[in-house]
């Protein structure tokens, strides 16, 4: 059975990003969220933070300070080996979770 | 961590600017957009903190600072509750490590468990003559033991001398430990230096041979390595020093130290009725001190029939033979102060235990009104984010942190005033050598309550906040939201609790001041200031027994003949010096024990007592003319049946040294205090000092001068004796400081039962000011209704008072019921006043009254003041 967390799809989307960037910081991955999704998923920087930092103390990215290419300093977040592995776990899950959720719209 | 989420925030601002900027917006326009989107930086600064915090240590400083902020923003609640911990926690351990160092705690020498004491069973009823603490064996006695020892593995005796150090011009006083040759085998106490002494020093009753103790050794031979040539000038003789003991060990008389120890020695004919030594054995395996018990008792018979002193009357004797030996513990070894502060310093220990009690009341108080009002901010701290377990934290570590602060002062504070309270007990004449070790346990248990008590009570208002609905509690406001009344009633308990323990200090405090005022005013029926004592001892003028009276005469009329000096007096007792002197009187057919002093004729002139019927003594008072007798009051009701006593005579019993008399009633004199302040006069009967008999006479001689300037009346007289008795030994001592010396412990009791009686009130004081403020911040929102619709202020005032009455009468009554119950505990200690005083009892309430009335004074004035206006507003 899918654990179901709408909130993980938060950190799985966070999680993916970094995976497919390499390494990013907070601003960079809102924008990057907006573009790919057409401005459709808008995250809120109340909830990205947070998110980050919980992610940071379980140990699935790591943060250090470097500077953009605009020349602004900023905390950059990159994937752990953890972080990778939460990643994949995630991504079954919610492959799971929107099966389930399509089941339950489809159904008449 | 703080600055670095918001610097991290603040760049992410800044992108988000520069981005809207380049696509074409103004920079107004940018920042204001920007700032839209992102929201309140101060919320999102906590929720991302809040997901750090979980466990960053360096968010815990990040609390530590705030909360330290915190308390300097209210120095006044954070002095209070860091003084009252420190001195809450600081007095307790002080006085129990005191009462550890003279009772509870073991000699430092091997396994001191398995010593043993041996004495008489019951003591030996004042028989013969006896040294103080450790006279518990005669000569004899310890002889018998020596050999007959089978529940000790080693057996050894002691006991305590003074010496006289230095060339005897320039003598001074040492503490002398005469010690069997095995003690230190015994006890297990190895050399520092050089070797102990030994069995085979026994030999010889010569002093030749010495050990000093380490203090000495460090202090007066300058911590010289011990060799042949290592010497001293004990006595006027020229002795060896063997080696040095080991800096713990003292000696076996604890708050005492020893300077030199000495081998004693079996003199061919030695006392039979001096009980100087104490005998100790180490227990073998397999034997306790109940077997002992039996194996010496069952010595007793043979040991008393053998050793019985002669020259006794035969009643006397057949008492001497009926003493049984019995083994007491010595683990811990003996001691003056044990005997005679025990009680003191346990009842002190109960006072710093209710001392602290009140503290912990009070800071329960403190910390509840503190947490109570800290509601409102908490409320707006989690409508803002922050996590439950955030604030909790926060208000857990500033309780903390304020209690650790006090606990730390204490602990510091606890050895000072430990060493304090020895010296206290010091005197002029009487040093106290203990060492106070800090004692872990009562430092940690105090520590641990106090602490707990501030950790409980500042957090469990927050707990309640916390499971709250922030809303409710903002909207509330200081109105409090949950378990209103229960908590005032926690807090009423806690006020009363104050009141009544404060009562039972208070009581404690005003009897012993009281107690030791009597004490110091009680009129001895002699003249006390003015008056000096010597002591003079002339070993090396050989003069013949027979010659001695004729000497101590002229020594006396010597004395008397010196400009500056009003008068002067032999004696062979000081009165109120703790030395006391009996025989055993027969007068018809009533008989009993009384005083015996033997003194100059001028004794009662010099210390204005008046002949109340018949003569005084006169220089024509010799053994060659008819003994005479001059006897108190007591002595008159307690014997005396005839109308008048004046040539009554009175029979006494023959001791060692002391011939059967049969002595003469020339006067009679009012009742004295003897040997102490506090004892009821005895029987006391004066003998002139030329009467006393031939065969007790000794080389020495105390004297008491009246002079009008006491220094110069001791140089005038020391310097005639230097002139005229060249090498006469001489010591002087103030009588009236004698006698306060002898009060330092009624002193000590006064001192420090006033000390924490004020400090009981002043907690009070601070505790009611707490509670009363509290209440009032808590219904300001309701007196501000009340006032609006009408109520006068007086009313308002009226209702907060009588709110502290109410509480102040409960603790009153409950506190005099409490001070009724301890009282019985110490009424052996009081003098001239019994511990249900009716004056002291009221006097203690009249002031906690006034107290309580003063302290609720400013609060209710306060709540007169409301303006309804601002405080609805704040609604």
């Amino acid at each position: 059975m899918a654990k179901n967390d709408l909130q993980g799809a938060l950190d799985l989307l966070i999680l993916k990003t970094l995976s497919q960037l390499g390494s990013m910081h907070g601003y960079g991955i809102v924008m990057h969220l907006r573009r790919v999704s057409d401005e459709l998923i808008i995250v809120e920087e109340g909830s990205l933070y947070p998110a980050l930092h919980r992610m940071e103390q379980n140990g699935w990215v790591r943060a250090n300070w470097a500077v953009t290419d605009y020349g602004r300093k900023a905390r950059w977040y990159a994937l752990t080996k953890a972080g990778r592995e939460q990643l994949a776990s995630r991504e079954k899950n919610w492959e799971q979770v929107v099966k389930g959720v399509n089941a339950i719209l489809r159904f008449a | 961590m703080d600055r670095e989420i918001q610097a991290e925030l603040l760049e992410h601002m800044q992108m988000g600017i520069d981005d809207n900027m380049a696509r074409g917006m103004s920079r107004e326009q940018a920042e204001r957009e920007a700032r839209l989107r992102f929201g309140s930086p101060s919320a999102m600064r906590e929720r991302v903190g809040a997901e750090d915090a979980a466990l960053g240590l360096e968010s815990l400083g990040r609390d530590v600072r705030t909360a330290l902020r915190g308390f300097v923003k209210s120095p006044g609640f954070s002095l209070v509750v860091v003084g009252t911990l420190a001195l809450g926690i600081g007095a307790n351990t002080a006085i129990f490590e005191l009462l550890d160092a003279v009772r509870l705690r073991s000699l430092p020498v091997l396994k001191p468990g398995e010593l043993a004491e041996v004495r008489i069973a019951g003591g030996n009823g004042g028989f013969g003559i006896n040294n103080g603490l450790v006279g518990n064996f005669t000569v004899p006695m310890w002889q018998e033991v020596k050999d007959h020892h089978d529940p000790f593995s080693g057996i050894f005796a002691w006991r305590t001398d003074e010496m006289l150090l230095g060339k005897p011009s320039d003598a001074h006083r040492a503490y002398g430990l005469e010690v069997s040759g095995n003690l230190f085998n015994v006890l297990g106490v190895p050399p520092w230096q050089g070797r102990l002494i030994e069995p085979q020093d026994e030999a010889g009753c010569d002093l030749t041979k010495v050990v000093a103790s380490y203090a000495f050794w460090k202090s007066e031979m300058a911590g010289a390595p011990i060799t042949a040539n290592s010497t001293l000038m004990v006595e006027g003789k020229t002795v060896q020093v063997l080696g040095v003991t080991p800096p713990s060990f003292f000696g076996l008389v604890v708050g005492d130290r020893f300077d030199l120890a000495y081998p004693t020695c079996t003199p061919p004919n030695p006392r039979r009725e001096v009980f100087a030594l104490s005998v100790m054995g180490r227990l073998k395996p397999g034997w306790n001190l109940q077997h002992a018990t039996e194996y010496f008792n069952a010595l007793s018979p043979g040991l008393f029939e053998r050793t019985a002193p002669e020259g006794y009357s035969p009643e006397t004797i057949k008492a001497f033979k009926a003493f049984r030996l019995a083994a007491y513990p010595a683990g811990a070894g003996v001691s003056y102060l044990r005997n005679e502060y025990n009680s003191s310093l346990e009842l002190l220990l109960a006072i710093t235990g209710l001392v602290l009690l009140i503290a912990c009341a009070n800071l329960a108080n403190l910390m509840l009104a503190r947490a109570s009002g800290k509601q409102r901010e908490v409320a707006i701290r989690m409508a803002l984010g922050a996590s439950r377990g955030r604030v909790l934290r926060q208000i857990l570590l500033e309780s903390a942190l304020l209690a650790m602060i006090g606990a730390a002062l204490g602990i510091a504070l606890a050895q000072p005033l430990s060493r304090a309270l020895v010296n206290a007990l010091n005197t002029s004449q009487n040093s106290i050598h203990l060492t106070i070790l800090p004692d872990w346990r009562v430092l940690v248990f105090a520590a641990v309550v106090s602490v707990a008590t501030c950790v409980v009570f500042g957090t469990l208002p927050a707990v309640r906040n916390a499971n709250a609905n922030p809303i409710t509690a903002m909207r509330s406001g200081e109105r409090g939201v949950a378990g209103n009344r229960e908590r005032f009633a926690v807090q009423r308990a806690m006020v009363i609790t104050q009141v009544a323990v404060s009562m039972v200090l208070l009581v404690a405090a005003l009897l012993f001041v009281r107690s030791y005022r009597n004490l110091m005013t009680v009129d001895p029926g002699f003249r006390e200031s003015g008056i000096s004592v010597g002591y003079f001892n002339f070993p090396m003028m050989k003069i013949k027994p027979e010659n001695l009276a004729a000497y101590k005469r002229q020594l006396v009329e010597d004395v008397r003949a010196l400009p500056g000096i009003e008068n002067a007096a032999g004696t062979t007792n000081v009165p109120l010096s703790g030395g006391s002197w009996s025989h055993h009187v027969q007068v018809d057919a009533l008989d009993g024990s009384s005083k015996f002093t033997y003194v100059s004729p001028s004794y009662f002139a010099t210390l204005g007592i008046p002949l109340l019927t018949g003569r005084n003594f006169t220089d024509r008072d010799t053994n060659d003319s008819p003994l005479v007798l001059v006897v108190n009051q007591t002595f008159i009701r307690k014997y005396i049946r005839t109308p008048s006593p004046i040539g009554q005579h009175v029979h006494v019993r023959p001791e060692p040294q002391y011939p059967e008399r049969t002595y003469e009633i020339v006067g009679t004199i009012p009742d004295t205090k003897y040997g102490d302040l506090r004892d009821e006069t005895p029987p006391m009967a004066f003998v002139p000092i030329d009467q006393f008999p031939v065969t007790a006479q000794g080389p020495f001689l105390a004297m008491m001068f009246a002079g009008r300037d006491r220094s110069s009346a001791v140089e005038t007289v020391r310097r005639m004796f230097e002139q005229k008795h060249p090498g006469t030994i001489m010591q002087f001592y103030d009588f009236e400081q004698g006698i306060r010396d002898n009060l330092v412990g009624d002193r000590m009791m006064a001192l420090l039962s006033g000390f924490f009686g004020i400090l009981a009130a002043l907690l009070v004081v601070v505790g009611l000011y707490g509670v009363l403020t509290y209440f009032l911040a808590q219904r300001r929102g309701e007196i501000g209704i009340r006032i609006a619709l009408g109520a006068s202020r007086r009313r308002v005032v009226g209702g907060l008072l009588v709110e502290a009455v109410v509480m102040l009468l409960v603790g009153l009554a409950a506190g005099t019921g409490l001070a009724l119950l301890a009282g019985r505990e110490a009424s052996s200690m009081l003098f001239g006043l019994k511990p249900w005083d009716p004056m002291v009892l009221a006097a203690s309430a009249l002031l906690l009254a006034i107290v309580t009335l003063l302290s609720s004074l400013v609060p209710a004035l306060k709540a007169a003041n409301v303006d309804p206006i601002s405080s609805l507003r704040s609604e």
